[in-house]
């Protein structure tokens, strides 16, 4: 089967970005296909370069950089969520005349558009949020 | 299998929360905007609070309310998208005191049952 994943929340504040990594996680040890990982509204925060949660817990943006880097996974953000957040590549920021980006490595920019073909193209699109 | 070309599929939008107050209806909308170009057969839920989305009167100018976009009319221009199924859940307008003439758009008002079979039509249910 395919899966599109749709995550609503950031990082931390709410439970959205764990569940979908170990739903993820396990629908690849199932054998199964996840089309697209996407990641709306403060969920574009799970893709920043910059967070330094304490040590003894899990690290969320690592996390999901390494599973995306193992399975060739793609993860996308949206661009109009990214931009109300100050989520920026270093395209974004230049375009923008920001002096900073801030993507983790395994996740890229991109449109809405990029959702529905997930919905489209999946079996099943699962959404995780709060 | 499907084709890749033409595929159609049924989108449900579900919106249960106020139109200000957090972000989740003004993003929800923007999805639905969006996924107009892809000619999908979309339909737009709203249930709990997600019903005052439509309300009309929304004041949020600073001088009128909460100093924040006005998005309401929105709403409006979905019709012109080709989005024009809009469902809103009996119980939730009832609590809340409401009407179908409290709203900007025209829409259906589903019980429980029709919701419940509306939902078990749909492909894709998105929710936010």
């Amino acid at each position: 089967m395919k899966f599109g994943i749709l995550v609503n929340e950031g990082p931390y504040q709410h439970q959205a970005s764990d569940s979908a990594y170990q739903f993820t996680k396990t629908v690849l040890e199932k054998g199964h296909e996840i089309f697209r990982v996407f990641f709306y509204h403060d969920g574009v925060n799970n893709a920043s370069r910059l967070t330094v949660p304490p040590q003894d817990d899990r690290n969320i943006v690592n996390r999901w950089s390494e599973l995306a880097k193992e399975h060739s996974l793609d993860l996308v953000v949206c661009i109009a969520a990214a931009q109300r957040r100050g989520m920026l590549d270093d395209n974004e920021a230049k375009r923008h005349g920001k002096d900073a980006s801030n993507i983790a490595e395994g996740f890229r920019i991109s449109g809405l558009g990029q959702l529905i073909e997930a919905g489209i193209q999946s079996d099943r699109l699962v959404v995780f949020g709060d | 299998m499907m084709e890749e070309e033409g595929v159609v599929k049924k989108f449900l939008y579900v919106n249960r929360k106020a139109p200000y107050g957090s972000i989740y209806a003004l993003e929800s909308l923007e999805v639905v905007l969006i996924g107009a170009a892809f000619e999908q057969d979309v339909s737009l839920v709203f249930i709990d609070d997600g019903v005052y989305q439509l309300k009309k009167g929304q004041q949020t100018s600073v001088s009128t309310g909460i100093g924040v976009k006005d998005f309401s009319k929105t709403y409006r221009a979905l019709e012109g998208y080709d989005v024009e199924k809009l469902y809103v859940d009996k119980i939730s307008m009832e609590e809340r005191g409401l009407s179908v003439d409290d709203l900007l758009v025209p829409v259906e008002v589903l019980d429980e049952a029709q919701m419940v079979e509306l939902m078990e039509q749909q492909d894709v249910v998105l929710s936010f």
